[in-house]
């Protein structure tokens, strides 16, 4: 796999040069290489098992890539991790929450591990609508709840790139909103964000741009091609650069 | 100040599992009953043979320490698998050693209260008079939980990713530990017996010298071992 010598960029706040990854003799990824500017809101699109969440966890240091290069405002993810952890924020499809602690106390423990200032947790949980539960254990928050709580944490993080996968999943009209403006308000910050989706319609508005992953490298997707990646068709019908589609 | 936001990672990580093993209770109250269930068995087994029962009280304890430890090693990472809290403690950023060290104070103070349990019936199941050198026995408990704990700490997160990680973790600990289950119990049993051979000392010199090589070894590859 392509790795070639870094020329940097200060303005990227990603730049995925030939990412490969393999789980045992099966290549998920095939060399992703994929740019994205600092201020740019990037959609990952592509069917399940594709490698969207591999690349995303590679990104986020949570993985190591087989092979390929990939610098984070100019820190590579291979060697210089905790670097790249401090400008990262991760969104996953778990909510990295525990159970037997409140919504205050898993964000003073978030706070705590990051450095940052618990004064800012009430404005949190005010911000994402869950100041009437402050004090009651996680275990009996629904997943939109959840969600927002993870949420919150990134809220209090304020990461200068994104990572979201799948990030609307079991949140409601208010949860996608609230979702939106986040990205939208670190967008006018000069932060970027990837963002991995089925469903381009929540999305809408947000995206400056998508790339889609095939056959373990990333493409530039044409409306008509999205179907067959494994994209909602109501995204399609949406009106030209609505979701950064061409 | 990184050492310094490292301290603070670390008091919140043994916070954090302390205060959620506290309310869910479930993992203390099942890692002491083991403990209890292990000497009460081996009390039985061994009938009511006062001289026997004291024999084998030092190997008995050793024994029901290490296989309540285990349980206790894996629901430390059981809590942090549930909801994906791994993945997120991961992402904080900071060294990979203050979360391993975080996970071993809190394994440290949680298997020390199971011992406290486990010793109290033990000396009453296995007729133990508590002799006069009875600091020093706590010296060695405490340098035998460290090994333990170090060991058991370091190989639940290697096993954590795996799906056999209750086989796992066995196979992978107790060959390691039987340096230190046999320094922690043969000095134990001497000074029970008052130490006539003065062999305490020297079984107490290798204690020592496993707990600071397990320490530094697991300190050392904590972060390979975490990482996928």
């Amino acid at each position: 796999m392509p790795t070639s010598a870094p020329l940097l960029s200060p303005d990227l706040a990603l730049d995925a040069r030939g990412v490969a990854r393999r789980f045992g003799a099966r290549w998920v990824l095939r060399g992703v290489n994929l740019q994205v500017r600092a201020g740019e809101m990037v959609g990952l699109l592509g069917h399940n098992g594709c490698g969207k969440s591999t690349f995303m966890r590679i990104v986020a240091t949570l993985l190591k890539a087989s092979a390929g290069d990939c610098f984070v405002y100019g820190s590579n993810v291979k060697s210089a991790g905790d670097d790249v952890r401090h400008h990262v924020g991760f969104f996953s499809h778990v909510p990295g929450l525990y159970d037997d602690l409140s919504a205050r106390e898993n964000l003073a423990f978030a706070a705590t591990m990051l450095g940052f200032p618990s004064a800012d947790i009430d404005a949190a949980l005010e911000r994402v609508g869950l100041t009437h539960v402050t004090h009651e254990r996680v275990r009996g928050f629904s997943a939109g709840m959840q969600r927002r709580l993870s949420l919150a944490r990134l809220i209090l993080q304020r990461p200068r790139l994104l990572l979201l996968d799948e990030p609307y999943n079991n949140l409601d009209v208010a949860g996608i909103a609230l979702m939106n403006g986040f990205i939208r308000e670190l967008n006018a910050a000069g932060g970027a964000a990837l963002v991995v989706l089925h469903d381009l319609v929540p999305a809408a508005g947000v995206l400056d741009r998508t790339v889609l992953i095939r056959d373990g490298r990333v493409h530039t997707p044409a409306a008509a091609d999205l179907a067959h990646d494994g994209v909602s068709p109501q995204a399609i019908t949406l009106p030209a650069g609505a979701a950064g589609i061409s | 100040m990184a050492f310094r936001d490292d301290v603070r990672r670390i008091r919140a990580i043994v916070w954090k599992d302390l205060t959620t093993e506290r309310r869910s209770k479930a993992g203390f109250n099942s890692v002491a009953s083991l403990g209890v269930t292990i000497l009460v068995l081996f009390g039985l087994a061994l009938g009511p043979d006062g001289p026997a029962l004291h024999d084998a009280a030092a190997g008995a304890l050793w024994l029901a320490i290490l296989f309540a430890g285990v349980l206790a090693f894996n629901r430390s990472y059981q809590v942090e698998l549930d909801g994906g809290a791994l993945e997120a403690l991961l992402l904080y950023p900071g060294a990979r050693w203050a979360i391993f060290a975080g996970k071993l104070i809190a394994n440290l103070i949680f298997v020390t209260l199971m011992l406290v349990i486990v010793v109290a019936v033990g000396i009453v199941l296995f007729s133990v008079d508590v002799p006069a050198s009875w600091p020093q026995i706590v010296l060695i408990m405490m340098l035998g939980v460290l090994g333990i704990v170090s060991l058991g700490t370091f190989y639940a997160a290697m096993s954590s990713r795996s799906r056999a990680r209750e086989v796992l973790l066995p196979l992978l600990l107790y060959p390691m530990l039987i340096p230190v289950l046999l320094a922690a119990m043969s000095a134990t049993k001497a000074l029970l017996f008052g130490d006539v051979m003065n062999e305490a000392g020297a079984w107490m010199q290798m204690l020592v010298i496993f707990d600071v090589i397990f320490l530094v070894a697991t300190f050392l590859a904590f972060e390979y071992v975490i990482e996928v």
